[in-house]
């Protein structure tokens, strides 16, 4: 999905717009991990991983959620966080918004 | 690093479809340009991609022009930079 030059194109959307602050967070959650020597997400295990959602997910997702789903892909493959550890923490915080 | 290319050199871009990730465009591949300036040396993307920094590769920026990537063009005179790896361009034939 990311290597688009030649196919036929869309009509890009200029409007500014501000970013929402879960954005931002994805923004410096990324500089973070890839400022820490040595990087724990590179930039370009990011755009590898953002390459890897697949058509129709990545359509549906917005520019950050592309990001925090790639960074998300990173950790655990690189085994930073588990599977388990993000889904309990996923549960913990739905029960916390629900209260 | 040695580069293979110096400016003004007449290369072809690879016709390969490796596995992994990729950083040269599908549009480019098997076409001939000319080496425009050497950008410098970097560590590979297409490693740094698998958290693998450890294969330096001389950058190169390739100059095309606009009929040799598309058959035709509006401005046939237009040309296209794409910034493209060593190891992905072969001398012109």
């Amino acid at each position: 999905m990311h290597d688009l030059g030649g196919l036929p194109g869309s009509t890009i959307d200029r409007t500014e717009h501000q970013n929402d602050f879960w954005e931002q967070r994805v923004d410096a959650l990324m500089r973070a991990l890839g400022t820490l020597d040595p990087p724990l997400v590179r930039t370009d295990e990011l755009r590898r991983a953002i390459e890897g959602i697949g058509a129709e997910a990545y359509d549906s997702m917005s520019y950050y959620e592309r990001w925090i789903s790639a960074i998300t892909e990173v950790l655990l493959e690189r085994g930073v966080i588990s599977v388990n550890e993000l889904s309990a923490k996923i549960a913990e915080i739905e029960e916390r918004e629900a209260d | 690093m040695n580069a293979r290319f110096a400016a003004g050199d007449r290369v072809r871009v690879r016709e390969w479809y490796p596995p992994g990730h990729v950083r040269t465009p599908y549009y480019v591949r098997g076409k001939r340009g000319q080496i425009e300036r050497i950008c410098g040396t970097f560590n590979n993307p297409e490693h740094l991609a698998y958290n693998r920094p450890d294969d330096p590769r001389v950058l190169y920026r390739v100059r095309f022009t606009q009929t040799e990537v598309w058959g035709r063009a509006e401005h046939p005179s237009d040309t296209i930079d794409i910034e493209i790896y060593e190891h992905w361009l072969e001398p012109e034939t």
